[in-house]
């Protein structure tokens, strides 16, 4: 039964492995999935450890839906602290790896310690063994899965495990599951790296019930149909999410040049279209109909011949726009680069954009970049750079450390062309003209991120009757929302209802393009609710489900002030208010955020949540959400 | 859909994977008309369900020996080690799930009278250019 998976404790120094029930009051509080990882995170981690020592501990979970009969219930999370930001670092990746670990008996591993050797995880049926895994060490991630299936001869065993970035301590490296699953923001794969565990191998038979098999599978059906009824769904099933450049890049809405232009002109080649010259089918994950992603081979170049999966539309960002380049056969092969490296595409994208206008103004020179010229749209120069990361070679050692560190050592100058939130870079989106996307990135619990919090949707200007039936359930808001992208108002309320609804997503497992993300008309609380019923028979209102995602956001938030961070990392770097953008439609050239009005944002953020002007949770929200003996100060 | 539980090793749908190449192909029980398990079973535990032309097991009867696990040539007889049984694809009584819930199509049920046409037809859509050419058939 779903509710009977266990929790295994798992020391790597030590080698001790300690096996438990899930307590029914964590369901109750947490859910599952990254909200209970929040609160075992917070618990489990010494307060200001180092993210890439012993005391670390890296949590791996699947979602409280994983594997039943609920559309998409694919998805593993990874929590650690970051060693990127020395913050709440949280991954998410989809594939067949979160099924397995729950047919093998298992929901959640806390993994702290050090092992002495390289070694790999392996589950099997409610066992778990260290494994030597010595001659995985270098191998990428593709390789590293086709080598433990042969030691095990097993093709059916699912992996999860890192390549050469996270191997090399790379600050933003992933962990990665199938062909290009991968968590990737906030360096998880790195935590892995330092506790020398190279992969999580999962086999398991073991019955995982449905409490109301027939009405489960009836209800899947009807989900399933909602979701792939949908515009949005269908263009996605057809071409990825690479669908989202075309609009976004006529609008002005991506980063070029990192952060000069928010379009890129002439740039036919990188839209989505062209993939059919490429891709010889999609693929997708565990249980999901809407399967976006491309299978592909590579054309040209030294990897021609290879067959790899994406490209998503943060390559596009990546490869394309934030360095100038505008060649698919690039994004398609740092696309690869990324995924059997084990890097985060996004923070890839983002630090060479750096670096290009870091060498643009004369900071960077030859001398740092042993001759690479890092022009805007040298293609070769990029995917160097991206082996160069990965291997930490030259420049890439510096970069491979992460933006903060990076900036240290090119001088306070370099700062001010660094676009990031909390030391983690910013992704291929232009918020200039975007408030509530803007606010998203500055108050988001990892850093700069979108998929934790951004009312996407406030990009169609839909009706406000579509609005309101969205944000204003399930707790009954009665304040302001406006249906304008441009406005300030009423958008706190958005990011924090957005932030909601995807804490509760990820707590179940279950993926975030089926849910209220790119369409208004996909599943939310009171979907969630009947799904988690009929599936575990746990009985949630969608008000508990809004009240548990409220408490496990909370921990977030507690972890990260823990840490060291306040207010003033809820902000965003500078060009945001005083570079207006100079391309785009009428409603988006010529824009920049408000400093005033963002700080009143930030401000009814705040309030909304019930934190303090400094943005820490008040002892009454606290005592609400009985947490309060987690914050005794 | 059988047992209440989510668990591959109790399904009677399987997707072969050639990851590292991209290739995925569904396997099940084929129902076939002269089939291995029948013929090889010592209890008369498997016959033909005439009516939805189906292979089937006698539960009462099965002796659990796994003689049909080791005949099938498609690999397609799944054996229950806690009921001790061996199990395969029923099409669901005739309304297999599976294809309910393959929006891409890739299994299908099909009449087998039309599944040969059906297969010939798209086949000679790639000849049917050169024929027409060759026939002078230019609409």
């Amino acid at each position: 039964m779903a509710l009977n998976r266990k929790i295994a404790y798992i020391d790597l120094g030590t080698g001790e492995v300690r096996i438990e029930t899930i307590p029914a009051e964590w369901r109750e509080k947490f859910l599952g999935g990254r909200g209970l990882d929040a609160y075992l995170l917070y618990t489990h981690a010494p307060e200001g450890c180092d993210p890439l020592g012993p005391d670390n501990v890296a949590l791996i979970s699947a979602g409280l839906l994983v594997g039943t009969l609920a559309s998409a219930s694919a998805r593993t999370h990874i929590m650690a602290k970051s060693p990127l930001t020395n913050l709440l670092g949280s991954a998410n990746m989809g594939g067949f790896f979160g099924p397995e670990m729950r047919w093998a008996g298992f929901d959640h591993l806390v993994i702290r310690g050090r092992a002495e050797h390289p070694v790999y995880l392996y589950i099997q049926n409610g066992e778990i063994e260290i494994r030597h895994a010595g001659y995985l060490w270098g191998a990428g991630v593709y390789d590293t899965q086709t080598l433990v299936r042969r030691e095990l001869g097993d093709d059916e065993a699912q992996v999860l495990c890192i390549g050469p970035a996270g191997e090399n301590l790379v600050r933003f490296a992933t962990v990665m599951t199938g062909r290009k699953n991968a968590a990737g923001r906030t360096g998880m794969g790195a935590v892995l790296g330092s506790k020398n565990l190279k992969a999580v191998v999962c086999r398991g038979t073991m019955d995982l019930e449905i409490k109301h098999p027939k009405e489960a599978l009836e209800y899947n059906k009807r989900i399933i149909d909602q979701v792939i009824s949908t515009k949005v769904s269908q263009i996605m099933q057809r071409w990825g999410t690479s669908f989202i450049y075309g609009a976004t890049n006529t609008t002005g809405l991506v980063r070029t040049r990192n952060f000069q232009y928010n379009q890129l002109r002439d740039s036919e080649d990188i839209e989505c279209e062209n993939l059919d010259k490429h891709t010889f089918g999609m693929d997708g994950c565990f249980g999901c109909q809407v399967h976006c992603r491309h299978r592909y081979v590579i054309k040209q170049g030294p990897f021609a011949g290879t067959y790899a999966q994406g490209p998503e539309y943060t390559s596009q960002g990546a490869f394309g726009t934030e360095v100038g380049c505008s060649s698919m056969n690039t994004i398609l092969t740092g696309n690869h680069l990324v995924n059997d490296y084990g890097l985060d595409t996004l923070e890839i994208g983002s630090m060479i954009g750096w670096a290009m206008e870091l060498y643009e103004k004369g900071i960077l020179t030859d001398k740092e970049t042993d001759g690479l010229k890092l022009e805007w749209g040298n293609d070769e120069a990029v995917l160097e750079m991206v082996r160069r990361i990965a291997f930490r070679e030259g420049l890439g050692n510096v970069l491979a450390e992460g933006p903060l560190r990076a900036a240290e050592k090119f001088g306070p100058e370099s700062l001010s062309y660094l676009i990031h939130v909390k030391g983690m870079s910013g992704l291929h989106s232009d918020e200039r003209a975007t408030p509530s996307l803007a606010l998203n990135i500055a108050v988001a619990s990892r850093g700069s991120d979108h998929l934790r919090g951004r009312p996407a949707i406030d990009l169609y200007n839909l009706p406000m009757k579509v609005l309101d039936k969205i944000y204003r359930n399930p707790d009954g808001y009665e304040g302001p929302l406006t249906n304008n992208y441009s406005e300030y108002e009423g958008k706190p309320r958005m990011v924090l209802w957005q932030e909601h609804n995807f804490m509760a997503v990820d707590c179940l497992g279950v993926c975030k393009y089926h849910t209220i993300f790119l369409s208004p008309n996909h599943p939310t609380f009171g979907e969630f609710e009947k799904m988690i019923y009929l599936n575990t028979g746990l009985e949630f209102s969608a008000m508990d489900l809004w009240n548990i995602a409220d408490r496990c956001c909370t921990i977030e938030r507690l972890f990260n002030l823990r840490e060291g961070m306040t207010r003033k990392d809820d902000w965003l770097p500078d060009r945001y208010f005083d570079e207006p953008t100079k391309l785009g439609l009428p409603g988006v050239k010529g824009k920049c955020i408000d400093r005033e009005k963002f700080t009143a944002m930030i401000d009814e953020y705040y309030r909304l949540r019930k934190w303090d002007k400094q943005g820490v949770p008040m002892k009454k929200m606290l005592k609400r959400l009985e947490i309060e003996d987690l914050w005794q100060r | 859909m059988h047992t209440g539980v989510s668990n591959p090793a109790r399904a009677r749908i399987h997707v072969i994977k050639w990851e590292d190449q991209g290739f995925y192909l569904p396997m099940s029980c084929r129902q076939c008309e002269d089939a291995a398990c029948m013929t090889v079973c010592p209890k008369e535990a498997i016959y033909r369900d005439k009516a939805i032309e189906r292979v089937m097991i006698d539960d009462d009867r099965c002796i659990g020996c796994k003689m049909c696990v080791s005949a099938c040539p498609f690999g397609a007889m799944g054996f229950d080690d806690r009921s001790g049984r061996v199990f395969k694809c029923d099409l669901c009584g005739g309304a297999p799930q599976c294809v309910r819930f393959c929006d891409m199509g890739a299994v299908d049920y099909v009449e087998t009278t039309r599944f040969q046409y059906q297969r010939m037809r798209e086949a000679g859509e790639n000849l049917s250019e050169l024929m027409r050419k060759h026939t002078g058939h230019t609409a």
